[in-house]
């Protein structure tokens, strides 16, 4: 078992900066996943913490030890390939002890482990069959089989689910928490989709053109986005970003969309912002913040009459869509409330979740 | 009702003549077969013809007047010379083969560790030997080696070696006509070696080099395995090649010394043609088809085996 940490680690391929200088402490245990859009960075480090990308400045520290000269058979990790990487002209079972015959660990303990990651994954029927013949769910639980039976201190996971199907995605996500669980081992794990991020980890970083964003557990990241990069890339659908005026109205502060659209600041994060009263900002409101009107809405309500372009009806929510201050707005509201295209309806924005955001610096406010 | 029905019957009798044969010419395999007609063609006269003519040859007197059967194959099981030609035959397939794939498989992984942007120019320089006409560079060859004029021989002289008969020695004849045969063949295997190599994915390596393999190990665990059926393609290829080989043989040593370094296709020459033995020469050039059949048969197997594990 072993923490990892990353010192102002910088990756740069032919003059173009991949990793721009991270720090980052992973505890002993923890689940930490690296998210951002593709090209962030966030694979590039993820090899170098395996040995695979040779660090340009910068350590890598695994168990205290730094491991930047360390090749990678040494540095006791296991990692689990987006495309898998079994190897085809072996079987399952030899996929996975294929490290543990190199490091010439005795027969009776390579099949004792072998046979106990097998059942972890529910691939014990399937030992003797070739990657080929598997589908890609089994291929997925054959390369952590490969990973577990190492004992690793650290598993790093690239991408591991995007190769799969929507459903089969969902139900390795939960497989792969459920492992975790299970096998607690420090897991650094990389992908693009913040559902992924989301719902697997113990804290959640995302990155975006080489740097760190913001790190943080997943409801820190939705409830308090600390960038706009942030607040539009974390959720589903996206953030909404409505261009607004800060005023002084009512004793308070407001965020002024037009003439008939004023979101009140609430009063804790007045002082905060009071100094851009006057300037041009960016309202975040979560299409789940904009709804319809109920009953309990009480006084942070705001009431916004729209005319919806596109109704799409979800089951068990109705996305609709609403041109505002010249930008598109996603809005998210109770199937009962049967909105219709082109005709008008009021919505009830949420101003306690409404966040601020400067757009000179993209920072939330 | 009935008036209907006549229409129909005298309508369909026409329709179902005409419509039948175009149904037919319609046909995929139909189409399929008139389209290789024409190589079909190309095959039966260039192939299929010369192959039973020289069968019916082989059967018939050094006149060609007499039919006498298996006789010509009789005569030849008993000359010695024969059978130093079936001996020399394989030696040479053998280890012209072995060679060249141990030479382009060396030769594919240091140009496959050539950054890609410098790698073209060192695949084409590679590629030369084997894109010269072989009756040319053996010239080439040749001259290097030729008793009076030796390139390779002053030099051995200047560094105080003593001459070496290259051509003129069994031993050396023969060790001339493989290293010349290797070097025309191996850029061959170092262009489907490269191939095979690009084409095994980065990760298994890295994969590899995570579970602990050192360099050896991912060269006998990786590499080999993920090779293994293009290298039994490329050399069961190459031995057929190889085995009828004749340009070679035929320009640096006409089969000499004392016949020692013939193969069948230029033993066949040699008594067909120069010796006007053509029954003979045929019967010679024949024993080559069983062998080669067996290895066509390998390799047609092994590539609808390869063809099943995609």
């Amino acid at each position: 078992m072993a923490d990892v940490t990353l010192n102002k680690l910088v990756k740069t391929f032919d003059r173009t900066e991949a990793v721009c200088g991270i720090d980052l402490e992973i505890a002993n245990n923890e689940f930490v996943v690296l998210v951002g859009p593709s090209g962030c960075g966030k694979s590039t480090t993820l090899r170098m913490i395996a040995g695979l990308e040779e660090i340009t400045e910068g350590d890598v520290l695994i168990g205290g030890r730094r491991v930047n000269d360390v090749p990678p058979k040494d540095r006791n990790i296991a990692m689990v390939f987006q495309n898998y990487a079994l190897y085809p002209h072996m079987t399952v079972a030899e996929n996975m002890s294929f490290g543990l015959r190199l490091r010439k660990y005795p027969k009776a303990e390579i099949k004792q482990r072998v046979v106990e990651a097998a059942d972890i994954l529910g691939i014990d029927d399937l030992l003797d069959r070739k990657p080929r013949q598997l589908s890609g769910g089994q291929r997925q639980r054959v390369a952590m089989g490969r990973s577990i039976v190492r004992n690793p201190e650290v598993f790093l996971f690239d991408e591991p689910l995007s190769n799969l199907d929507a459903k089969l995605r969902g139900q390795m996500r939960i497989e792969i928490k459920r492992i975790h669980q299970k096998v607690r081992t420090t897991t650094v794990y990389v992908t693009h989709d913040q559902v992924e991020a989301m719902t697997l980890a113990d804290r959640v970083v995302v990155m975006n053109k080489g740097r760190i964003e913001q790190v943080g557990s997943p409801s820190d990241l939705y409830h308090k986005p600390s960038t706009r990069f942030v607040a539009g890339f974390i959720g589903s659908p996206a953030m909404n970003f409505i261009p607004c005026k800060l005023v002084e109205a009512n004793g308070g502060l407001a965020a002024k969309v037009n003439d008939t659209i004023s979101v009140p600041i609430p009063a804790d994060r007045s002082d905060r912002v009071r100094a851009q009263v006057g300037k041009e900002l960016m309202l975040g409101l979560r299409p789940e913040h904009i709804r319809e009107q109920r009953a309990d809405d009480g006084a942070t309500g705001v009431a916004c009459a729209v005319t919806p372009d596109v109704v799409e009806p979800l089951g068990m929510e109705t996305m609709v869509y609403f041109g505002l201050n010249g930008v598109e707005i996603c809005a998210r509201v109770a199937p009962e409330a049967s909105p219709n295209p082109g005709t008008p309806l009021t919505l009830s924005i949420d101003a306690n979740r409404a966040h601020l955001i400067d757009p000179s610096s993209d920072m939330v406010l | 009702m009935a008036t209907t029905i006549a229409i129909d019957a005298s309508g369909d009798g026409t329709l179902t003549q005409r419509s039948a044969f175009w149904l037919f010419m319609r046909r995929k395999s139909t189409i399929g077969v008139l389209m290789v007609l024409p190589l079909l063609a190309i095959i039966a006269g260039l192939v299929a013809y010369p192959a039973g003519y020289s069968m019916f040859l082989s059967t018939l007197n050094k006149a060609e007047t007499k039919f006498v059967g298996f006789a010509n194959y009789l005569f030849l099981f008993k000359r010695e010379t024969f059978w130093m030609v079936v001996q020399q035959s394989i030696i040479f397939a053998l280890v012209a083969v072995v060679g060249k794939a141990f030479i382009g498989f060396v030769a594919a992984h240091a140009v496959n560790t050539i950054p890609t942007k410098g790698q073209r120019k060192w695949r084409g320089m590679m590629l030369i030997p084997w894109v010269i006409p072989p009756a040319l560079s053996t010239l080439g060859w040749w001259w290097l080696f030729e008793p009076t004029y030796s390139a390779i021989n002053w030099v051995l002289a200047e560094i105080g070696v003593d001459a070496i008969p290259w051509l003129s020695d069994t031993f050396w004849a023969r060790f001339s006509v493989i290293l010349v045969n290797i070097w025309i063949g191996a850029p061959f295997f170092l262009i489907m070696y490269l191939a095979a190599l690009k084409s095994i994915p980065e990760e298994l390596y890295e994969a590899a080099a995570i579970d602990g393999a050192n360099a050896w190990q991912r060269l006998y665990h990786i590499t080999l395995p993920m090779m293994r059926n293009i290298i039994a393609i490329t050399v069961l290829f190459s031995i057929i090649v190889t085995f009828a080989n004749f340009d070679i043989v035929r320009v640096l040593t006409q089969g000499g010394p004392r016949d020692s370094t013939h193969l069948f296709a230029t033993y066949a020459f040699r008594v067909g043609i120069e010796s006007n033995d053509i029954p003979l020469g045929a019967s010679v050039s024949l024993f080559m088809f069983p062998v080669l059949a067996v290895l066509a048969f390998l390799i047609l197997r092994n590539v609808r085996k390869r063809a099943m594990e995609l």
